[in-house]
């Protein structure tokens, strides 16, 4: 599904650069469910947004489902957003005006999917997650937990191969926390990829395999079998 | 752009966002709505000021004479000049600038109308039969003098209203005779005309009046049309022609205004008329400048709502809005609310400048206002279309910018979290 290689990503920061990603490989099959951790500023972030196309990278290679992803124009890369991946974002990122119904179906809108069958779609979907009695409600009448319900909702109505989450749970409490992450892991039983970043152990204890960054590459893959052994050597940290 | 779901799009944002498009509106309707009212009071101006040339042919000259103020080819001044019969040949013979021709004698001292027992003393005017067209003497009954009164220097009137009115009360006056003086002369005609001032002028033919009045072939004044031109220029050298060949007829100084007198009406018309061209062009300069600030404004507004919509438009392009479907969001809102905002200043501008007419044309109707120079004051249909098509191109223009601002958000910066 993921294939990348060499990976180099620097910012622009005034006259000198910040190199944030120095020749990172990465290998993600489909149907995982994948955490990335790593300390603050060790690049998870940036990362994440080469993976969505948010942002291009300066060196190496990226393959997504086959596909170079390489210098593409807005227009091209807006398209395969639409198309390939679905965003979760730790603010949730819904649009105040409008309600949880029309907030899911945006993605549809730009499939030109008519408004009557995206609005249907967008019904079933967040019936789904519990919150079709929601659904004429605007973003600022709901909860952490039911609004970040939204995003995944939202994330999920375009049928995408890959969900990508910056911190889904980063804004919610423990109990939230989990709710959200048992949807994440239903959709993953679906079939689906799963790329989340956290900081919290527990969260990433809850995926199939965690990938740590440090200084710009990939330290660490922890994968399933050694969870258990991971939640034990958190526990002793 | 005629997708339904674009323009849903766009009114949902427009709906949910009132007090903004409100705002951004009004200055395109009052930028409009001013030029409307400028170009509407420019029009009513110029049509009032049309309407009081319209009392006569517009291209109406009038001659007369008097005593010679600058000596000429050894003649003194103080000479009288007076018109004849002969100049009236000259005139409608030999020089080709000019079309119609009326000679007018004046009768003397004031003529005594009767009939029967009633009488008063009125004016009369002796013409050609062509002064009808020059002056546009409207008849309400009869007919107008013709070549046959003319030539056989007939005994017949055409009545001005009011003097039919104080002889003949109620009775019809056509086919009577009045005396002037002690003269028979059969009424065959009836002339009214509510603008003009001089409604009491009645009129014979020159003939009769030089005869029974002991003119001989003297003529007081001329009214002559000359041909049509285009600058005021041109009306001018018909003008100094004709003085010209008068001159050489009555050997007096063509530049001696005392020895003849002349109004040539084109060119008054022509200078008016160009005036009014300035106003119009400067008035327009206004509006399209009051209209650039109203754009100028929608377009601060659009980049302002641009910026604050840059997470909007960030999140938007996430879900995989292509640069274009943004751009045709912002320009598409942008033309739309200038649009039906400047529609909206055009009708409420046109509709006042129409109830300004209704009022003129009450009170001219009730017999009021005619001093008011101010007719007609609105705005013509190609005018209020190039308004229109002005509102979506500045529309378009407006959203230009802020739509390329919009286009060009990336979405990883919109949608950071800066907190
Ligand atoms: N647009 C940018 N311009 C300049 N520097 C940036 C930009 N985005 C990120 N950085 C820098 O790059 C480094 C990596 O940032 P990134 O957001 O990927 O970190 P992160 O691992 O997600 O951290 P956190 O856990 O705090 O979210 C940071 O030092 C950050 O300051
Ligand atoms: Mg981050």
């Amino acid at each position: 599904m993921i294939q990348i290689s060499n990976l180099h990503k620097s910012y622009a920061m005034g006259s000198n650069s910040l190199h944030v990603l120095k020749g990172l490989n990465l290998e993600i099959e489909e149907g995982e469910f994948v955490s990335i951790m790593g300390s603050s500023g060790s690049g998870k972030s940036t990362l994440l947004n080469i993976l969505g196309i948010l942002d291009d990278y300066d060196r190496g290679t990226y393959y997504l489902g086959g596909k170079l992803i390489q210098g593409l124009n807005e227009t091209k890369a807006a398209m395969t957003r639409n198309e390939m991946i679905g965003f979760i974002f730790q603010s949730f990122n819904l649009i105040s005006f409008k309600n949880a119904m029309e907030n899911v179906a945006l993605p549809l809108y730009y499939q030109k999917v008519s408004r009557k069958k995206r609005n249907q779609i967008a019904l079933e979907y967040l019936d789904r997650l519990g919150l079709k009695e929601w659904a004429g409600h605007l973003p600022s009448e709901l909860s952490g937990g039911q609004k970040q319900r939204v995003a995944i909702a939202r994330a999920l109505i375009s049928k995408p191969q890959i969900i990508l989450a910056d911190e889904p749970t980063g804004a919610l409490d423990s109990a939230t926390s989990f709710e959200v992450m048992d949807i994440l892991k239903d959709i993953n039983n679906q079939g689906k990829t799963v790329i989340i970043v956290t900081h919290e152990h527990d969260i990433a204890a809850m995926t199939k395999k965690i990938i740590r960054l440090k200084d710009g590459v990939i330290e660490e893959v922890i994968k399933n079998g050694d969870l258990q052994l991971f939640k034990e050597r958190i526990l002793t940290e | 752009m005629f997708d339904v779901d674009v323009w849903q799009e766009i009114f949902s944002t427009i709906k949910k966002n009132k007090l903004r498009t409100f705002l951004t509106g009004f200055s395109v309707a009052w930028g409009i709505f001013m030029l409307m009212i400028l170009l509407g009071s420019g029009n009513g101006l110029q049509n009032g000021v049309k309407e009081q040339f319209a009392e006569n042919s517009v291209n109406i000259m009038w001659m007369w004479t008097g005593d010679t103020s600058i000596p000429y080819q050894g003649l003194k001044e103080g000479r009288t000049i007076k018109f004849n019969n002969a100049d009236y040949n000259f005139l409608k013979e030999k020089d080709e600038d000019l079309e119609l021709v009326s000679s007018r004698y004046y009768l003397p001292g004031n003529i005594m109308y009767t009939y029967k027992n009633e009488y008063g003393s009125f004016e009369t005017s002796s013409c050609h039969p062509a002064l009808k067209e020059m002056e546009k003497v409207k008849l309400t009954s009869g007919r107008f003098i013709n070549d046959l009164d003319l030539n056989e220097s007939r005994k017949v009137i055409v009545l001005a209203e009011n003097v039919r009115k104080a002889l003949f009360k109620e009775e019809d006056a056509i086919g009577k005779y009045v005396k002037l003086n002690t003269v028979p002369f059969k009424v065959i005609g009836v002339s009214f005309d509510a603008k003009r001032r001089d409604g009491r002028t009645s009129y014979i033919p020159v003939s009769t009046a030089q005869r029974i009045f002991n003119g001989a072939d003297r003529v007081h004044t001329f009214a002559i049309t000359t041909k049509m031109v285009n600058t005021a220029e041109e009306a001018d050298s018909i003008t100094a022609k004709v003085r010209q060949g008068m001159a050489q007829r009555h050997k007096f100084d063509p530049k001696d205004k005392r020895a003849m007198g002349s109004f040539n009406m084109l060119a008054e018309y022509i200078r008016t008329m160009k005036i009014f061209q300035a106003i119009k062009i400067f008035v327009w300069i206004i509006g399209i400048g009051t209209l650039i600030a109203g754009i100028v404004g929608v377009s601060n507004i659009m980049l302002i709502l641009v910026k604050e919509r840059t997470r909007e438009i960030g999140i938007r392009k996430a879900l995989g809005a292509s640069p274009a479907s943004v751009i045709t969001l912002v320009l598409l809102e942008s033309i739309l609310i200038t649009t039906i905002a400047g529609y909206i200043g055009l009708l409420v501008g046109v509709g006042i400048m129409e109830g300004i007419n209704y009022g003129l044309e009450q009170m001219l109707a009730a017999g009021g206002g005619e001093r008011i120079f101010f007719r007609n004051p609105t705005v013509d249909f190609t005018t209020a279309i190039t308004s229109m098509v002005i509102l979506v191109v500045s529309g378009a223009l407006a959203g230009y910018l802020p739509a390329r601002k919009a286009a060009n958000v990336k979405p990883i910066e919109a949608l950071r979290d800066e907190n």
